[in-house]
């Protein structure tokens, strides 16, 4: 079912780009040699170059280049061999040379396409417009100082990849869903962090609406939204809002706005009048950026497995269903911890360890699959002591938790607390005789037709055997005895 | 002493005929008795230049010295020069002390030249009479016979050109973006090359138009400018511009003579109007090099024509973005305000003079949203042409000859009025800078008022060498000796 919004006039399609600006992972600056790393004192990170004084001239950051290569091989977008820099012009206190250096007319990755999931299981194709390199700007602060407002220039400079959608994403859902795909891509590439909570990663969310069929109307676009739950809201607030401009006879006019989560709207920040000319023309500080095939290849073959390509491969390897497999690639460190956990073992058992008891434990203590509460070769060794039959299921959850608590290898655990799984069919067959034994009232009844109580039989058994008897061997007896 | 030239300097410290201290301590008092007067140094450095002097004879005595060791010069005051005060001829950079050195500044250090100040420029380089400084005027030593009239000493690097001419340098930096270096050399009687674009480093240099600027030396003769030259030059990673090739030594390019090179000579550069007194010198110029052995090709640069429309258009364009970054908020001037755009509003300005601003209003509109395809995108595409013209030229000939300046120095406070009249002066030598081909400017001859005239020696894209061996034999023929009136004894 495609998503609609519901107006007086009738349903509403929400039409949806993104532009993503991802900081580059890198050690310098994208045209200094400063550092790149977040925080620090503010303005310890300032190179001249980023300072803008008199007669400095950037020059490229090669890795920065290759970070941005990587991204767009991760995007399977189209890598031009020729991109070009241009200068983008406007005056801000925190924009020290009066221009930022972009690249408007020849970006270094062109058109790709990623891949989403949504909710109900549908796979949907998003393309990619292009991803360019650009400098960042630094930070103005204006709560500082009476009067005045300081500048901080640790961020200037540093490399930015900007990451532009086509306007097919169709829903608030989509728009989420896309937004965390490029995340997750950058972070399986390491080219980007991905903290949105650090600014690392932002969205500039283009948001129209039409009537089903119709061609695009006009946009607005929403400026630096910092999470994708905002992106999400931002996006209905400001459909809901352009439906309500166009059914009250008025026109939504082009301009940037800002989303306000407190209020959980957007409002306008400047209209297409008042739109910066930004006067681009090409760097001449810098030569067109020019790559060879070959190196280009290179960093291709050395790109780690994507979450598409190895979501699709733990399906058929460890013959898991397409939606486990999707959770557990979520992350490069999550897959990794499956993997480790599933390599030579049933790949089943392990999803389903992960996803539920170990997922469980880590979020009650507040753990993270980097410091796990329990690790890959421990869990790993307990899932063969279940495959071994040492212990049974049920004794199995009781040693994970031990294992969460104290730390302990299971092994030690099982031996320690003598949880090992009785498999002597004449102990079983013993506690059997005695259960029924104690329970001849209930014999009778399930000899008279009450077929539920040989759960209860079971149940009884392996309480008076601690839970130790191995389940197959206990119903077996429990069957033989009742005849 | 002021008689020599950087290559007599040079054999006479060697030879330990003079030291480096005298020398310096020469030029440190003819600096302070005629600087006042013509105003070429903004900033004097002497006890620097003293102190560099020493350091110079320890080299000396010690064997370590380069044919600049102990070599008083003028630095242009567009090179940032760590410690040392740099204007860019600009109220808007005060105060800017750099706490950092431009690689060609450093080069030059490094090679044991002394520093006797900053030479005074037109602001930011824009201009061909150095009447645009903030720091005033600069007086030309060279007088019309006869009159006392004060002449102009061209520009940009006028400041440059007048110290050398005036002998209170042995030599000086110059910049040059569309005949900064060359202009002003003819003006005043000396040779100045504009190397290929990319020869030099631009890091450390205050930009004017980035794609255009090129360092380069000022000299009272060709060979002083191939000494300079082989020290300023050479690939530098801080500028993503500069040419990553080797350096010649261009002073073997000196002696090479014109025998069998095919010279051309531009038949677009006879434009109507020029002074029939350039013409002759070029006549003149071409019979020396025919002589010579030299074979006079006639060629066609067909979109020359343009050249003046299209520098004033891409070189403005650039500028007005380069120099963005003067807006009172890190460095330099700041004139308070009630906000943010008060205060680039004041600061701006106040630090900018008049003919700063109508060319960053120039650069702003050709690059405007609906102008930008018109203006700047045209231009582009004609420099392309322009280039072109260039490379086809270079098809058939080693080099070309034209005159520098459609005229000899002019007076203070002549075409002043028409700021289109004073672009003209760099019709000549506009197309170089566009094509980013090196030319050189070499005294020719005189006017009929006694006023120094130079012609102007083009080549191909780093072939600096050809141009020294073309204009070296212009030089030989020439026997250009005349001394301007006010100079140092």
């Amino acid at each position: 079912m495609a998503y609609t919004l519901e107006g007086s006039t009738g349903a509403w399609e929400v039409v949806v780009g993104l532009e993503v600006h991802a900081q580059v992972i890198s050690q310098s600056k994208l045209f200094s040699g400063a550092s790149a790393t977040y925080g620090g004192a503010p303005n310890a990170h300032v190179s001249f170059i980023d300072a803008g004084f008199p007669g400095m001239l950037p020059v490229i950051n090669k890795e920065c280049v290759a970070q941005a290569v990587r991204t767009g091989l991760g995007l399977k977008a189209q890598i031009n061999l020729f991109s070009r820099f241009d200068r983008k012009n406007y005056f801000y206190a925190d924009l020290p040379q009066g221009y930022q250096i972009s690249q408007f007319a020849h970006p270094i990755v062109g058109t790709g396409t990623v891949e989403i999931e949504l909710q109900d299981g549908t796979i949907k194709h998003i393309g990619i417009t292009r991803l360019h390199l650009e400098q960042d700007a630094g930070k103005s602060m204006h709560d500082q100082h009476p009067s005045k407002s300081v500048v901080d220039l640790n961020r200037a400079g540093v490399g930015l990849m900007e990451i532009v959608s086509e306007p097919d994403i169709r829903s608030p859902e989509e728009a989420g869903a896309y937004l965390r795909k490029i995340r997750q891509i950058v972070r399986y590439l390491g080219t980007c962090d991905g903290n949105m909570e650090e600014g690392s990663m932002r969205a500039d969310v283009n948001v129209s609406v039409r009537k089903p069929g119709e061609a695009f109307r006009t946009r607005c676009e929403i400026k630096n939204v910092n999470s994708v739950r905002f992106v999400m809201h931002a996006v209905e607030a400001e459909a809901l809002r352009q439906i309500e401009v166009w059914e009250s006879g008025g026109e939504v006019v082009q301009e940037t706005r800002l989303y306000d989560p407190a209020k959980g709207e957007t409002r306008s920040m400047r209209s297409k009048e008042d739109a910066h000319d930004y006067r681009y023309f090409p760097e001449p500080d810098l030569l067109p950026l020019v790559l060879e095939q070959g190196w280009v290849d290179g960093l291709k073959a050395a790109l780690p497995e994507l979450p598409d390509e190895k979501r699709a491969r733990f399906c058929a390897e460890y013959g898991i269903p397409f939606y486990d497999a999707g959770v557990l690639v979520a992350d490069q460190a999550t897959a990794d911890f499956y993997e480790t956990v599933a390599k030579g073992r049933d790949g089943k058992l392990a999803a389903n360890w992960i996803s539920g008891d170990f997922f469980a434990a880590m979020n009650r203590t507040g753990k993270s699959i980097e410091n796990p509460p329990v690790s890959a070769a421990d869990l790993g060794a307990l899932l063969d002591l279940i495959t071994d039959k040492t212990i049974n299921g049920r004794i199995a959850k009781d040693v994970f938790e031990e294992m969460v608590e104290t730390g302990k290898a299971p092994g030690a655990i099982v031996e320690e607390k003598g949880l090992r799984q009785v498999t002597d069919t004449g102990a079983i067959d013993a506690a059997v005789t005695k259960v029924l034994d104690e329970n001849q009232d209930k014999v009778a009844e399930y000899k008279s037709g009450k077929d539920k109580l040989f759960g209860f039989f079971v149940g009884q058994v392996m309480k008076a055997m601690q839970g130790k008897g191995n389940p197959a061997l206990v119903n077996e007896a429990v069957k033989k005895q009742l005849g | 002493m002021f008689d020599l030239t950087l290559a007599g300097a040079a054999k006479a410290l060697k030879a330990k005929e003079i030291s480096a201290v005298e020398l310096t301590s020469a030029y440190n008092e003819a600096v302070a008795a005629l600087n006042p007067r013509l105003n070429a140094y903004i900033t004097t450095t002497p006890e620097l230049a003293l102190e560099q002097a020493k350091a110079a004879d320890a080299r000396l005595a010690d064997g370590s010295a380069t044919p600049l060791t102990g070599i008083p010069i003028a630095m242009k005051d567009l090179f940032c020069t760590e410690g040392v005060r740099t204007t860019a001829g600009s109220a808007i950079l005060e105060p800017f002390v750099p706490p950092y050195e431009s690689t060609v500044s450093g080069k030059l250090k490094a090679a044991g030249a002394v520093m006797l100040g900053k030479a005074n420029l037109d602001e930011f380089a824009m201009g061909s009479s150095n009447i645009t400084s903030f720091y005033g005027a600069v007086e030309n030593p060279w007088k019309r016979q006869g009159s006392e009239a004060k002449l102009v000493p061209g520009g940009s690097s006028g400041g440059s050109a007048a110290a050398v001419a005036a002998r209170i340098a042995i030599a000086a930096t110059g910049t040059d973006t569309g005949g900064s270096i060359r202009q002003p050399a003819a003006f005043t009687g000396l040779a100045g090359i504009k190397p290929t674009y990319g020869r030099c480093s631009r890091f450390g240099v205050v930009a004017f138009a980035s794609s255009l600027d090129q360092p380069g030396p000022m000299a009272r003769n060709v060979e002083d400018n191939a000494l300079l030259l082989n020290a300023m030059a050479g690939f530098d990673a801080k500028d993503s511009t500069s040419a990553d090739r080797a350096v010649p030594d261009f002073t073997a390019s000196l002696t090479r003579g014109v025998k069998g090179l095919k010279i051309g000579i531009p038949k677009e550069y006879r434009l109507e109007g020029t002074n029939p007194e350039i013409l002759a010198l070029w006549d003149k110029g071409i019979e020396w090099l025919q002589a010579q052995g030299a074979e006079i090709v006639e060629i066609s640069l067909p979109h020359t024509k343009y050249g003046l429309a299209v520098y004033y258009i891409v070189a403005p364009a650039e500028a007005s973005s380069n120099l963005a970054r003067y807006d009172g908020v890190r460095y330099g001037k700041r004139v308070d305000g009630a906000d943010l755009i008060d205060l680039y509003e004041r600061s701006r300005a106040e630090g900018f003079g008049a003919e700063v601003k109508r060319r960053i209003m120039i650069g702003t509109y050709v690059l405007s949203h609906g102008y930008y395809d018109a203006y700047y995108l045209k231009a582009q595409k004609v420099r392309n042409l322009i280039l072109k013209d260039f490379t086809d030229a270079f098809g058939q000939v080693d080099a070309i000859l034209t005159p520098t300046a459609p005229s000899a120095a002019f007076g203070l406070g002549e075409k002043m009025d028409d700021p289109v009249t004073m672009y003209l002066n760099d019709v000549f030598t506009v197309p170089a800078s566009l094509a980013g081909v090196p030319a050189m400017s070499v005294p020719a001859g005189l006017s009929a008022d006694g006023l120094p005239l130079g012609l102007q020696v083009i080549g191909k894209h780093f072939d600096e060498e050809t141009v020294f061996a073309v204009s070296a034999a212009i030089e030989n023929a020439a026997g250009f000796s005349a001394l301007p009136e006010v100079r140092a004894k």
